[in-house]
């Protein structure tokens, strides 16, 4: 039996929020519910151990944390995988690559859902120590998404840390040289940008086209999607906003840009988060909040299989982020 | 301290239409339209507006499309680079006046 740890890593309310029509309200006002529909994604936080202390991080990873998956609720999640049978299991964390059972991890689910996602921040998996992780999500097939934040180095640095922009873009020509991104290939290479600052993403569409313009141009990179994301408002990030001054705006901001609309494509309706510890949210920003999933802890030691549909998601001011413009999948 | 520039006026940029709602709403259909995609993509019009906002010294402007070429993906490097374009437009408008003074000067001089 688990003892779940009461300490959240955010440990901000919402009465912090500022002077936003709080998210349930809004809700109510367009007359929706947010429920769970079939649970399709199986979301693994491998820890909050990281190389990277990015101040966008909404989980305050970071070369200092300790909490990291241990090998038990590895073989517990892989154990759930396999009694669930869900379309994708997404692997992050912190950075994946530092867990020391990642390869466990990863051979373990490789055959539990048609698609493996593994997220990394580029700097971890090209430390020079980890051409065999590389080599070992080649040869599993499974998708890459990583994060590069911008086409330019000093908003790079100054979101992720000084030199990650030279070594993400190493790390990239690395992929490409095993196949990744490359057309035909089967290997699937994917972008993640937030923009390194108080203000949204840009249109999914126009920056995609122009980061396939530019690395190819520059760079002689390739990927197969580009994704935009706004930056959470919890962790770091929310610590960096209130000290800049940005936060009321950065919250107008997202809650101006609710689109009801989006709501019925956030992925807290097909996705449920594990946490390092093995209880489950859903998503990984109720998991830094510490918002259990169905309101009471469940560990996945407990679940007999996916969620049940229908369960109401739990929101919080946060989850303006995810249904600001077109959504956040 | 009282001062002419308040950046919370821009918010209330549509106030102006209270007086004359008609030329107003003719304004900002243009205005919404000039900026939406079309042979300039979104991010490069927010860039020329960027400039053009320096170039006439307007703070309102200068803080709306700073902001909006960021969130058009637009990174400081781009945007100071416009600047720059702005800036040598208004230096060389000045300085290609000099030929004029040039002509001027060759009239009246022996």
């Amino acid at each position: 039996m688990y003892t779940k740890p009461s300490k959240k890593i955010a440990e901000q309310d919402d009465k912090a929020s500022g002077r936003i029509e709080p998210f349930k309200a809004a809700l109510l006002r367009h007359d929706l519910k947010l429920v769970r529909y079939r649970t399709q994604t199986l979301q693994v936080n491998t820890g909050l151990l990281c190389n990277q202390s990015c101040k966008h991080c909404h989980l305050c990873a970071g070369p200092n944390r300790t909490e990291n998956m241990g090998k038990e609720i590895i073989n517990q999640v892989i154990s759930y995988a396999e009694r669930s049978r869900f379309d994708t299991v997404d692997i992050t964390g912190g950075a994946p690559e530092l867990n020391p059972y990642i390869t466990d991890l990863i051979e373990g689910l490789s055959d539990k859902a048609p698609r493996i996602i593994f997220r990394s921040n580029l700097s971890a998996l090209n430390d020079g120590t980890r051409d065999f992780l590389m080599d070992l999500l080649k040869s599993r097939k499974i998708v890459i998404f990583a994060s590069f934040p911008s086409l330019n180095e000093i908003q790079t640095a100054s979101q992720r840390g000084v030199g990650i922009f030279s070594v993400s873009i190493d790390a990239l020509r690395k992929l490409n040289a095993l196949g990744y991104g490359q057309s035909g290939s089967g290997l699937e290479l994917n972008l993640v940008s937030n923009p390194a600052g108080a203000f949204l993403p840009p249109p999914q569409s126009q920056t995609e086209k122009r980061f396939r313009q530019v690395l190819k141009k520059k760079q002689g990179v390739f990927f197969n999607q580009q994704f935009s994301f706004a930056n959470v408002p919890l962790g770091r990030f929310h610590k960096w906003l209130i000290k800049s001054g940005n936060y009321e705006s950065y919250m107008k901001k997202l809650a101006n840009a609710f689109n009801p609309c989006a709501i019925d494509s956030v992925m807290c309706r097909t996705l449920v988060s594990v946490s390092w510890d093995g209880y489950l949210y859903d998503c990984d920003f109720n998991l830094a909040r510490g918002l259990d999933m169905g309101g009471r802890p469940v560990h996945i030691s407990q679940m007999a299989g996916p969620p049940e549909q229908g369960v109401p998601i739990v929101t919080a001011d946060h989850c303006y982020t995810c249904t600001a413009g077109s959504g956040f999948t | 301290m009282e001062t002419y520039y308040k950046p919370q006026d821009l918010n209330k940029f549509e106030e102006i239409g209270k007086e004359a709602p008609e030329l107003a709403r003719k304004f900002f259909d243009y205005y919404s339209a000039v900026f939406t995609e079309g042979e300039l993509t979104e991010r490069e019009k927010a860039l020329i507006a960027l400039a053009v906002a320096h170039a006439i010294q307007c703070p309102y402007c200068i803080d709306a499309y700073t902001q909006t070429c960021l969130e058009k993906g637009s990174d400081p490097g781009e945007m100071t680079e416009a600047i720059h374009v702005a800036t040598a437009i208004r230096g060389g408008a000045s300085l290609v006046h000099g030929i004029q003074m040039r002509n001027v000067n060759e009239k009246l001089s022996m």
